[in-house]
């Protein structure tokens, strides 16, 4: 007989369940200003704080405070209040048109707006993205028209993928925008190996990679921190943490402890943590980590720490898994009311200016939204030709794809 | 005509393509410095430098992905996955992207680029060194599939391979790299040194993806091979005294359908053998096909001579391997029914 206790299994459990107090006490979120930036040549074992750490430059009076603050202009600031409220626009308008009818499906990106938009305007001309399905704020504040968006989101006539993909996985190859794969993770080492593509052929550009925080647990994230470890690629790797997977906490992929940048130092990769809700302290970061890049130094490791306010998609109901209004007692607030205090705090806005704008930004998208639907929606309207779904699969269609499309009747 | 071995072949078609397109890179594990564990790789690395010629970590999934990375920036990467049997951790990357990528994108991303790896048995290499794999990849729309049978084809395939425009996935059976196997392994093996295709022109050249190519003319019946089996079909063909016609099918997606079912409709009989286990392997779309386009022509069922639906043994290696004597029974067996 052993003396030994039974062995317990251990199931990591988010701290509040529907029906309980949303709490995020035991998330510690540090003074805004208070962490240090280092120069971008720096080793990472230099920086293992910032990896634990968040770096914030909005403070609780609005103020943009510390090192990392200082980079935007007025109007760069209000170009990307603009953007965020563009993306949040869009999304409302989609989630409603899928409820309609006019799309099978969508992704929005309620309380994640300033990732993807203030990421995108660190990168230079010629730099890629391998995004997943929720940074759209790339092509947003890339200056990609809207209606293209919403004619993919459609599978109408003008889909410029021709019907044969899933709503929101967008392929904007000329706006540095990555095919979107249904498969998680697999587009961040291949943000890597184009990375290193980049450096056989002593280019300039460089590459960003994204994921989230569940699809870390990916067998793809492992081999992409140890590629572009290995080969010191000019790579942003970052990962979006908005404490969700559908239904899954962050606990379930992180494993209980550290931090999700702190997975980098173990390959040598220098790891910044972020306020993901804070457009400057993202832009800042990702200037950073881009000149890094750019300079020859390297990857740099970036989490975003957000909160995914909507549900996960539109066959999502997280009211089955989480309070109702833990999203409200978020402590990084909302990233569009952040920069707007802000640039009122500046004096460059005022609430008025603000309502005004909301107002602009949805005539826009309605007028988008008009004339994407003028080329069909998925159940009406025109729409791509079932002779398009043969072709492509190859360079040249083989003969058996011929045999297959006259049998369709093509 | 210089004489080389199935691995000098492939080496020297990296070897060309490499030096006809600076895009061309070659990498996976121990393809750098060390030139490959097959030797497939050797001297490349010391000839076009480590930025075109490199090792990598072992991880397949990650030379897979980085290399439909490179694909997507622009660069034609051949890369090596040591054996057949170590794809699967590749396989999410292989058939959920660069099958894909120029589908999914409508043709502003491609995957112009070549995975190569060691395929098959016949070596004493148990379960995990002499799986064929090859319905796995020919079941995905996408990707073209190639298994060469000899030095002359394997080099001007794989060019063809590295010149192409979508992925490929190229299996090469270690079995055949030194010299010709057909399943007699208590008899000595000739080296490719003293056979015709041993025979591999210096320079450029290409063999065309999807053309089949008749090795033994015939009347009686039609065998449909690819890479060792076709020797084990021909020594096979001639012990049962059977007038086989031979089809090294060379490429499986896409097929040359018209070559096998010229030959069928001619012979009125068909056999089908690979190494691969039975059970949804590549010779059941084979033997549907052929049930499909030359019913009124069959005088017999189309029959299957393949792997046993086991995984590959170790110490039973001449009772798994489909050996000149299964398939001239069944050659026989054909011919009376």
């Amino acid at each position: 007989m052993s003396d030994r206790q039974p062995l317990s299994f251990h199931v990591p459990e988010p701290a509040v369940r529907p029906g309980g107090t949303p709490d995020f006490s035991h998330v510690s979120i540090p003074r805004a200003g208070s962490v240090r930036r280092p120069p971008v040549d720096v080793k990472a074992e230099d920086i293992r704080d910032l990896a634990y750490s968040i770096i914030r430059v909005l403070n609780r009076e609005s103020e943009a405070v510390g090192e990392w603050a200082g980079l935007l202009t007025d109007s760069e600031l209000l170009e990307g209040l603009r953007h965020m409220m563009s993306l949040r626009a869009f999304d409302a308008r989609m989630v409603m048109g899928q409820r309609q009818g006019k799309t099978s499906f969508y992704m929005q990106h309620m309380g994640e707006e300033a990732v993807s938009c203030a990421f995108r305007k660190a990168l230079e001309p010629g730099d890629m993205n391998f995004p997943t399905y929720r940074q759209a704020g790339l092509l947003i504040a890339g200056g990609y028209p809207m209606v293209e968006m919403m004619n993919q989101i459609y599978s109408n006539e003008n889909d410029p993928l021709k019907g044969r993909q899933l709503p929101v996985l967008y392929s904007v190859r000329d706006h540095g925008f990555f095919t979107v794969s249904g498969n998680l993770a697999t587009q961040f080492i291949q943000a890597v190996g184009w990375a290193m593509a980049s450096a056989i052929k002593r280019d300039t550009k460089i590459a960003a990679a994204w994921i989230g925080d569940g699809s870390t647990a990916e067998s793809d994230f492992h081999a992409g921190l140890v590629f572009a470890s290995t080969y010191k690629a000019p790579v942003v790797l970052n990962i979006v943490n908005n404490q969700w997977a559908i239904s899954t906490f962050q606990g379930i992929a992180r494993g209980g402890s550290g931090t999700f940048a702190a997975r980098g130092l173990g390959f040598g990769i220098p790891a910044l943590r972020v306020d993901g809700n804070d457009y400057l302290a993202v832009h800042a970061v990702a200037k950073w980590a881009v000149e890094r890049a750019h300079r020859g130094l390297g990857p740099t490791l970036i989490e975003y720490v957000t909160y995914r306010v909507g549900a996960h998609s539109t066959s999502d109901d997280p009211s089955a898994y989480r309070p109702k209004t833990e999203s409200d007692v978020w402590p990084l607030g909302d990233p569009v009311i952040r920069l707007k205090d802000h640039l009122i705090a500046r004096g460059a806005w005022s609430e008025d200016r603000h309502k005004q704008r909301e107002a602009e930004v949805m005539a826009e998208v309605i007028a988008a939204q008009k004339e994407a639907e003028s080329h069909g929606t998925l159940h009406s309207g025109p729409h791509p030709s079932a002779r398009d779904m043969f072709e492509g699969v190859y360079a040249e269609m083989p003969p058996h794809l011929r045999r297959q499309r006259q049998q369709a009747g093509y | 005509m210089p004489r080389r071995t199935m691995v000098e072949a492939i080496r020297d078609a990296m070897d060309v393509a490499m030096a006809r397109d600076d895009n061309v890179v070659v990498f996976g594990e121990d393809v750098g410095y060390f030139g490959g564990v097959f030797r497939a790789t050797a001297g490349l690395q010391q000839k076009y430098g480590s930025s075109r010629c490199f090792d990598a970590p072992i991880n397949e999934s990650g030379i897979v992905g980085a290399a439909v990375g490179m694909a997507a920036y622009g660069l034609r990467p051949c890369v090596e996955i040591q054996f057949a049997d170590y794809v699967y951790p590749a396989y999410d990357q292989i058939v959920s992207e660069a099958a894909r990528l120029r589908y999914r994108s409508n043709g502003q991303f491609t995957a112009p680029m070549v995975v190569r790896m060691p395929t098959g048995g016949g070596i004493f290499g148990g379960q995990t060194h002499s799986q064929s794999p090859e319905a796995l990849f020919t079941h995905v729309c996408g990707l073209k599939t190639v298994v060469p049978s000899n030095p002359y084809d394997a080099k001007g395939l794989l060019i063809t391979a590295i010149e192409d425009d979508d992925p490929v996935i190229f299996l090469e059976p270690k079995r055949l790299y030194n010299g010709p196997f057909d399943g007699h392994h208590d008899r000595p093996v000739t080296p490719w040194s003293k056979h015709p295709q041993g025979e591999v022109p210096d320079g450029h050249y290409t063999v065309p993806l999807g053309k089949a190519v008749i090795r033994r003319e015939g009347s009686a019946v039609t065998v449909l091979a690819y890479g060792t089996m076709v020797f084990v079909a021909q020594a096979a063909a001639e012990e049962a005294g059977v007038d086989a016609e031979i089809i090294d099918l060379r490429t499986l997606l896409p097929l040359d359908l018209e070559a096998i079912t010229t030959s069928v409709r001619k012979t009125g009989r068909c056999v089908v053998v690979h190494e691969a286990t039975l059970t949804s392997g590549f010779g059941a779309e084979l033997a549907s096909l052929v049930q499909e386009h030359c019913f009124y022509h069959l005088e017999a069922p189309v029959m299957r001579v393949t792997g046993w639906d086991t995984p590959y043994p170790h110490a039973q290696e001449w009772d798994y391997f489909p050996g000149p004597d299964r398939i001239g029974r069944t050659l026989k067996a054909v011919m009376e029914a």
